[in-house]
């Protein structure tokens, strides 16, 4: 679903990225772990092309995003992200900020979108809240609408950028419960993340990034029991 | 003191005429003020070079330089390079509508940076294109922030529309000068506009805080 070759990303004389190449398969949920600074995010954001590599290429299914000629707005329609700091539309109450890009973007009618929409809410459990305006909502339920807000476009895949990394401890499982349903319906998922239980218990796979490189690649058992570079060890040894 | 208001009287009700004159021509400039403020604050966060360059000069001509002189050109230029006889009216509405945009550009310019830049990330990375983003999605936002600083260049506005009275047009300050030299008496025509200008800016206050109030709804 997607395939990642020979990417790099360099802000300024900066390189945060160096040379990563992968594939996500349909259905697989991977995810992304290193210590902070190592291009984590970076990564994440240039498979949407939030950022744009400087160099190297990204596919999602098979349309290559960083060819000049692909119609990057229409790509992104089939790629949802939930991002740390949620970002929902505040002047927009749930339901809207749910509808909004359905109806504009898809061209779906409101009855149809606010169906989806109600459905997508009683998902992940906010069905008393559609009439809410999001500041007045806890950060866990934040957290719960911007997901629901991707999956309101129907997306192929689910980009999470450390999406419980800004919320109170008490609020982070709602959210992860939310991802894991949505993991074991068979969406495909890169999740940026610092809670390595979560990774090890969800993901099929860990990649582990530092310093813009891709330094290691395996399943979670792999990863976590036995990991091969000293730097992933010395990472372990202080997360866990 | 010679104060007396009776001798006005029978003037109050060309006076008070011109109180729709004075605002016709306010509303309309700030209307075209407000949308091509609009234009040229987007002009300037453009990542088009030429649009920023375009957008910086010409808030610096229409705030550099006096709008009584703006005013004139208009009034006393157009119709000596085109022959085209341009009514005070017309000449109005685009000195002020042209120097307001100036102001309101600013305005809006800062109010749209001012907006997280994690809202046109999200409005992206859900495809929404650049103009629906802009338009329902980021601009009602700013919009919220500047109200203030918008309602109080309306209500400028609506006050320095005063000097239109130096082009002939019939506004309330002209009908008071008019009074005046008919009667002989400044201080009770000037007083009584007076009180009519603070009327309406009062009006304008109250209103933009109501619309303020409304905006608050998502707080």
């Amino acid at each position: 679903m997607i395939k990642v070759e020979n990417l790099y990303k360099q802000f300024g004389n900066h390189e945060v990225l160096k040379n990563i190449s992968t594939n996500i398969d349909s259905g697989e949920v991977v995810s992304i772990i290193g210590p902070s600074g190592s291009g984590k995010s970076t990564f994440l954001r240039c498979l949407n092309l939030l950022e744009t590599p400087t160099k190297g290429k990204v596919w999602i299914n098979n349309q290559e995003l960083t060819d000049s000629k692909t119609n990057i707005m229409k790509a992104r329609e089939q790629i949802g992200m939930v991002f740390q700091h949620f970002y929902l539309f505040p002047h927009l109450s749930v339901l809207d900020n749910l509808t909004y890009a359905p109806m504009k973007v898809k061209g779906e009618s409101r009855e149809l979108a606010e169906k989806k929409a109600r459905e997508l809410l009683a998902r992940v459990g906010l069905t008393d809240k559609e009439k809410a305006f999001p500041n007045n909502l806890s950060g866990g339920q934040k957290q719960r609408v911007a997901i629901a807000r991707a999956l309101a476009m129907e997306p192929k895949l689910m980009l999470f950028d450390e999406p419980t990394s800004a919320l109170d401890p008490e609020m982070v499982k709602e959210v992860l419960n939310v991802m894991k349903d949505l993991a074991q319906s068979g969406m495909t998922m890169a999740i940026v993340t610092h809670e390595m239980g979560f990774a090890r218990e969800v993901s099929d796979r860990i990649i582990f990034l530092d310093d813009g490189v891709l330094l290691e690649e395996g399943s979670p058992e792999e990863f976590f029991n036995n990991p091969r570079t000293s730097r992933a060890k010395d990472f372990l040894e202080k997360v866990l | 003191m010679n104060l007396d208001f009776s001798q006005i009287v029978p003037y109050i009700p060309f006076i008070l005429e011109g109180i729709w004159v004075t605002l016709k021509f306010v509303i309309i400039s700030i209307i075209l003020g407000f949308i091509l403020g609009t234009i040229l604050a987007l002009c300037k966060i453009s990542r088009i070079k030429g649009l920023n360059w375009f957008g910086d000069l010409y808030t610096s001509i229409f705030r550099g330089t006096p709008l009584i002189l703006q005013l004139m050109l208009i009034y006393f230029a157009i119709p000596q390079l085109t022959g085209y006889d341009i009514s005070p009216f017309l000449s109005s509405i685009l000195a002020f509508g042209l120097n307001s945009s100036a102001y309101v550009s600013e305005i809006i310019r800062a109010g749209i940076q001012a907006v997280d830049k994690g809202q046109t990330e999200a409005a992206q990375a859900l495809g929404v294109p650049y103009r629906l983003m802009m338009k329902d999605l980021i601009l009602p936002q700013a919009l919220k922030n500047i109200l203030p600083a918008l309602m109080n260049e309306f209500i400028t506005l609506t006050k320095e529309s005063a000097i239109v009275s130096t082009i002939g047009y019939l506004d309330l300050m002209r009908r008071a000068q008019v009074v005046g030299a008919d009667t002989y008496r400044n201080f009770e025509p000037l007083i009584f506009v007076g009180f009519i200008y603070w009327i309406l800016v009062m009006v304008l206050t109250l209103a933009g805080k109501r619309f303020e109030r409304r905006l608050k709804y998502s707080d």
